[in-house]
């Protein structure tokens, strides 16, 4: 008997119950539904959190001033004075991987303007920081060499602390206090967002010279962190060994001695934040797969059932000439159809959550051909899986018991 | 009426001794637990083309179990079976499911017929099972049902049909792939003396052309209208005899009042 015969006379068996058909079809819809928007989610996290590492400049390595134990107390990192702005000339100099540097320091502060104020992060550094983190202005430009020379009471304000003070004014030639220190705002950075690495704000930022912050409000000459750019994304790694190299030797650390700095490579970073949201994804779409196998036992009841209603009609289909394998296809095909249908109704309602989760979440969201092709793959196996027992079940049935079957 | 065409019409000439059905010595036992059932105690009996037999019986007297035998849907516990000079009883289950196909019309008394499918279609389903197109299926299918003279009814449910015009659906069915016997069994058991009788007549024209009929019956008067019977007991054959001045169903019928209501 040909296939094309078989799914006809599935698709009419269907067809005779269809609000039975339906429901048993509803948790394979669920359950498609569920993985394809879940895995859409997911997979939406990894890209934005690529972007995000892409837009900090895959190219950035991060040293930062080391731990210290005082008296058995480790003090954790950025508690040591030994990062100095010579390192970060040093770096510069004589690391052949490396092709910028920017030494940067920081507190926090109270911003004032006319009204309003803002507590937010306050740092200092020099201009070539923002190339080096790809960082664009939306309104503006960066302080220049020569006001880190003078420290020069100038400042470039994040997103979110001109949303804040401003408003609807506009910052650039306006003056805020920062520590009872007006500084005039020179700059406006463009928009970077919550960071996926670190979930931080990174808007909430307001950067000047680094003289100026160090001599002015800190009192501090040593550095928090110095941000590096390697020549290449390849080359992050051999910069991030030779920093290590000429740092232990300029802070004179004997072998055997742990660093008293840290050097972070963004591409760690990227990969640490890829794994993060592929587990996010994994665990996701495994809490919907859940409900596909939910949906696979309905499916397999629902053919117990049928089968048990249907002994006659299997009886009579074996009376006149069905083969077993002809049976036990008849109801595989029930099943698989059964599960297919479901899972191409669960595929547009999965695209159609998806949808609705970048609309009212802002969540972002990205449908992969793949998992659409997962999800048709895996429903159609739900369907042989589950169809298996109960039309083995059929195929066995003796013909004579089941003509007699009331 | 269409005439459908008959393997029992073609190429039989010179074989008087090939029997469509010859069973030799059939024992069948069915072991129930600590019990042993015997059903059928060494029946040995040969039916030849174009013959219409009444097999009778009380229940239990194991006309029932040689039916299945005959239909291949059981096999004998010893003793032969030839079915066309075949012998059944080595076939596998696939073979048993082919032999059914092509070569067993089955009727039964409760009709079996899938319900919520057409007339056409479910004697069209033997058709799907024998690897014949569609179009040829179809044609078939139109064929047979004019043959029991319901050409007209071909699109109508077995829900909408009466228990008569139901058993003449099956009949078609079990046409409809050319087999060299129709078994039925009991096949009036469900319906009114009328009735019965009607489909008798459908029996007996197609016996005249040429189709071998085994029919099970308990009841005497719808074994009249075969040419032979075969009376069990006990599991064995007691009576084998030709039935005399059998009467013709098509002639019964204009004496029989019409029931109309």
């Amino acid at each position: 008997m040909d296939v094309l015969a078989i799914i006809r006379i599935a698709m009419r068996a269907l067809a005779r119950n269809k609000l039975r058909s339906s429901l048993t079809m509803l948790g394979i819809i669920i359950g498609v539904g569920a993985v394809i928007a879940m895995v859409s989610v997911g997979q939406g996290a990894q890209q934005q959190a690529q972007q995000q590492i892409a837009a900090m400049g895959s190219n950035m390595l991060f040293v930062g001033s080391g731990t210290v134990t005082r008296g058995g107390m480790r003090m954790g990192w950025g508690a040591t004075k030994t990062l100095i702005y010579d390192d970060m000339v040093a770096i510069q100099r004589e690391c052949p991987a490396v092709s910028a540097a920017a030494p940067g320091s920081q507190s926090s502060a109270q911003v004032v303007f006319e009204n309003d104020n803002w507590a937010t992060q306050l740092s200092g550094t020099e201009p070539q920081y923002f190339s080096i983190r790809t960082w664009l202005f939306q309104e503006g430009a960066s302080f220049s060499q020569d006001d880190v020379e003078t420290a020069a009471n100038v400042a470039v304000i994040g997103e979110t602390v001109r949303k804040n003070l401003f408003g609807a004014t506009d910052p650039i030639g306006e003056t805020v206090r920062i520590n009872n220190l007006p500084f005039k705002v020179v700059g406006v950075l463009a928009a970077k967002g919550t960071s996926a690495a670190m979930g931080n704000d990174q808007d909430d930022i307001i950067i000047v010279p680094i003289t100026t912050l160090q001599k002015k409000i800190t009192g501090q000459n040593w550095l928090r962190w110095i941000v590096v750019s390697a020549v290449s994304r390849e080359a992050s790694y051999t910069a991030q060994q030779q920093i290590t190299a000429l740092l232990r030797d300029r802070h004179r650390i004997r072998s055997g001695q742990d660093d008293d700095f840290m050097v972070r490579n963004l591409a760690d970073m990227a990969d640490l934040a890829d794994q993060q949201a592929q587990l996010f994804t994994v665990l996701l779409a495994s809490i919907a797969s859940i409900s596909l196998l939910v949906g696979g036992i309905g499916i397999m009841n629902i053919m117990l059932v049928s089968v048990t209603e249907r002994t006659r009609e299997i009886g009579i289909r074996m009376a006149i000439g069905a083969t077993e394998v002809d049976v036990q296809q008849q109801f595989l095909i029930e099943a698989v159809v059964l599960s297919l249908v479901g899972g191409a109704i669960g595929i547009a309602f999965g695209l159609a959550a998806s949808y609705v989760i970048t609309q009212t979440l802002q969540w972002p969201v990205l449908v992969s051909p793949a998992a659409i092709l997962a999800a048709v793959v895996f429903s159609m196996a739900v369907g042989i899986f589950f169809g298996f027992y109960p039309a083995r079940k059929a195929a066995r049935l003796d013909p004579i018991e089941a003509l007699r079957y009331e | 009426m269409a005439t459908l065409s008959q393997p029992a019409t073609r190429g039989t000439a010179g074989s008087h001794d090939r029997a469509v059905i010859r069973v030799e010595d059939v024992h069948k036992y069915y072991d129930l637990g600590e019990t042993r059932v015997h059903a059928l105690r060494g029946v040995s009996v040969a039916i030849e083309r174009g013959e219409f037999v009444a097999i009778m019986g009380a229940s239990g007297s194991g006309k029932s179990t040689f039916m299945n035998i005959m239909g291949c849907l059981d096999k004998p516990t010893s003793g032969r079976y030839l079915l066309e000079e075949i012998e059944v009883s080595g076939l596998t289950k696939k073979e048993l499911a082919a032999i059914r196909n092509r070569k067993i019309g089955f009727v039964f008394q409760g009709f079996n017929l899938l319900s919520r499918t057409t007339a056409q279609e479910n004697v069209e389903l033997p058709t799907l099972y024998a690897q014949i197109s569609k179009e040829e299926g179809q044609k078939r299918a139109k064929d047979a049902l004019e043959l029991v003279g319901l050409g007209d009814r071909m699109l109508h449910f077995p829900s909408q049909l009466s228990g008569g015009q139901q058993q003449r659906v099956a009949i078609a069915r079990a046409l409809v792939n050319q087999p060299s016997i129709l078994l039925a069994d009991e096949p009036t058991g469900n319906l009114d003396s009328r009735t019965s009788v009607e489909i008798m007549e459908v029996f007996q024209k197609l016996n005249d052309d040429g189709l071998t009929i085994v029919l099970v019956t308990h009841e005497g008067d719808v074994a009249q209208f075969a040419k032979r019977s075969i009376q069990f007991r006990d599991g064995t054959i007691r009576r084998d005899e030709a039935i005399q001045n059998r009467p013709v169903a098509s002639e019964v019928l204009k004496n029989l009042p019409t029931l109309e209501d």
